[in-house]
């Protein structure tokens, strides 16, 4: 296969590998480069600043915040969502009851239906999602407090995104909401491949059902849930609370800054505040921290291969 | 489902009374769970549906009443006056354009990169694969001046080339593991008979890997589609705005108008094409989204 080989291979690579330089390796070098300078990206004059971006940013109040909430998403939404899918794909498929003749396992009635309304939100635009809980979350005609009313809470009325102690985990409560059925049925399928007879042998062996979910299931589906929480991590980190937050916060970011993500304050410093400059070296911080996130998570769940 | 009688009835012999009990229970508590789950996400897009045929008053007066009458009129307005149909039809072609763009480019790296052997051939391989991991934010700051200086700032096709850069690195990703899975022997008979590298590419290695382009298609489509941080960046002009974009704006300014009612029609209008298509689709929906993180 040798005529022609290496004409053929850059024919094909050429175009797809320069539209991926012009767009996104290059503008990533290009703010490393940039978070060096003073350069506002409103004018093309700019000159070297040296670290001066970086001493700014340390002692940035406002960033540090960012930060904060960043940390918090990366951590808390993948803990919750995946804590909670395990425990909704661990119902469909090990809670039903044992029917004569069938096997000792079994999942609950109607599984199948579980799983295609669980994945709903994941196919409807986080966008539309944050719109549809900003309305939800409206203090006086909102369906939350509505619904709390109707059920004779009146007294709790809170105000949701209007209130700082709050707003946060309202904004969080929707992360989780929009990504758990993924997870469920991700998880769904990794136990439905393991071999029926592990189960019954850890029945057999007396244990109860709990027992065997953190003694079985966990750890033959852990490779999974590793590489969920990564992926998990990452899009809390850019993407997706890019979105909820700039459209669900007032402010956006707020109140009080209480709401605040890193990839939300390098959006308003570039096209808001005239700070280009600045605006990458927290994307450089950003960057930093997801590729630490990676790393640690990729290491602490580091465990032997089980192969079944 | 292959289980052998014997162990079955030892499992019966040994702690039968308390097996069954715990099992009756527990039954009883994971559909509790899972029946509240799932009205959790149903109900908030039941409401949403309904609130898109009430009228303003009765919005904000009694949220959760059934709407008087079917106020289509909400429907009609979202469509012209709000200029939800021309969202639609950009993101129709910035999506369908993408979409092509993505796959057709996406297999063609990807099948040299499975299939050749060349000095470089890991490199360019990870610097696609890195791309996932990178805050794509990062990025986006010089690249809105890169896209402004080629004058492609605010256009469709502008964007269409900026979603395909993005989408490369999970199609080329998940493509070189899928042609690295099919045989090497059809594609070399192909050879032999003279068909150039070229044509033995679109004749016979992409209609083989089919399941893997409608899997990584399935996937781009909706990444796209639901778009929203590139086109809010790159795509200002609320002429060309996308359905993502169009609908935060209307919530803006709808907000000064206190037209929610036309509001909530338009939600609804750019919800329910995509779950239809998925309830229809779903077993491939599924496929899709999930074949990524199996790998």
């Amino acid at each position: 296969m040798q005529h022609g080989k290496y004409r053929f291979i850059v024919g094909f690579l050429a175009l797809p590998l320069g539209i991926y330089a012009l767009f996104v390796v290059w503008p990533f070098v290009q703010s490393i480069y940039y978070s060096f300078t003073d350069w506002t990206g409103l004018s093309p004059d700019f000159e070297m600043v040296g670290f001066d971006n970086y001493t700014r940013m340390l002692d940035d109040d406002i960033f540090w915040k960012s930060l904060w909430h960043s940390v918090l998403f990366a951590l808390l939404v993948p803990l919750v969502t995946l804590g909670l899918a395990l425990f909704l794909s661990f119902m469909i498929n090990v809670g039903g009851r044992k029917r004569k003749g069938g096997p000792v396992i079994t999942g609950v009635r109607g599984s199948a239906f579980y799983k295609i309304v669980y994945f709903f939100p994941q196919v409807l635009s986080i966008a539309i999602v944050a719109l549809l809980f900003q309305f939800a979350y409206n203090p006086d005609s909102g369906a939350i407090n509505s619904l709390l009313r109707g059920i004779g809470l009146d007294g709790l009325q809170p105000l949701w995104l209007g209130d700082p102690d709050l707003a946060l985990w309202a904004v969080t409560a929707v992360l989780v909401w929009s990504t758990v059925g993924f997870f469920v049925v991700l998880f769904s399928a990794g136990m439905a491949s393991v071999p029926a007879e592990l189960y019954e042998a850890a029945l057999l062996d007396g244990a109860t059902r709990f027992t065997t979910f953190f003694r079985v299931t966990l750890p033959l589906l852990w490779d999974t849930v590793q590489s969920g929480w990564v992926y998990m991590g990452i899009l809390a980190l850019g993407a997706e609370s890019f979105a909820v937050v700039q459209i669900m916060t007032v402010g956006p970011g707020g109140p009080d800054y209480s709401t605040t993500v890193m990839v939300l304050y390098v959006y308003q410093k570039a096209f808001r505040d005239g700070q280009a400059a600045y605006a990458t070296t927290i994307g450089v911080a950003l960057l930093v921290v997801t590729l630490a996130f990676a790393a640690v998570v990729m290491r602490l769940g580091r465990r032997e291969r089980l192969e079944y | 489902m292959k289980t052998t009688e014997a162990p079955a009835t030892t499992a019966k012999g040994k702690g039968n009374g308390t097996g069954k009990k715990e099992g009756t229970a527990l039954n009883v508590f994971s559909h509790g769970i899972l029946v509240l789950w799932a009205i959790m996400v149903v109900l908030p897009l039941l409401w949403a549906v309904m609130t898109s045929f009430k009228d303003d008053a009765s919005i904000f007066g009694s949220p959760w009443s059934l709407p008087d009458a079917l106020h289509f009129d909400n429907w009609s307005r979202a469509w012209t006056q709000a200029h939800m149909s021309e969202y639609f039809l950009n993101t129709v072609l910035v999506v369908g354009g993408s979409l092509i763009g993505t796959l057709v480019l996406g297999s063609m790296a990807a099948y040299v990169l499975a299939r050749f052997d060349f000095p470089g051939n890991r490199f360019v391989y990870f610097l696609f694969v890195g791309g996932m991991s990178f805050p794509i934010m990062l990025a986006l700051v010089p690249l809105f001046y890169v896209v402004d200086n080629m004058g492609l700032l605010n256009t469709i096709h502008g964007l269409i080339l900026v979603y395909i850069a993005y989408s490369l690195p999970f199609t080329v990703f998940f493509l070189t593991a899928f042609f690295r899975t099919l045989p090497t022997s059809v594609a070399e008979a192909a050879f032999v008979d003279g068909a150039s590298h070229t044509r033995t590419f679109f004749q016979v290695m992409l209609p083989m890997a089919k399941p893997g382009l409608i899997s990584v298609g399935i996937f781009n489509f909706l990444g796209q589609w639901n778009q929203y941080m590139l086109p809010t960046v790159l795509n200002t002009d609320p002429d060309k705005h996308v359905l993502t974009q169009g609908l935060v704006q209307l919530a803006v300014s709808q907000g000064y108008k206190g037209d929610w009612s036309g509001l909530f029609a338009g939600l609804v209008m750019a919800m329910l094409p995509v779950l239809a298509a998925y309830i229809l689709f779903q077993r491939q929906v599924v496929q899709g989204l999930t074949a990524g993180a199996l790998k």
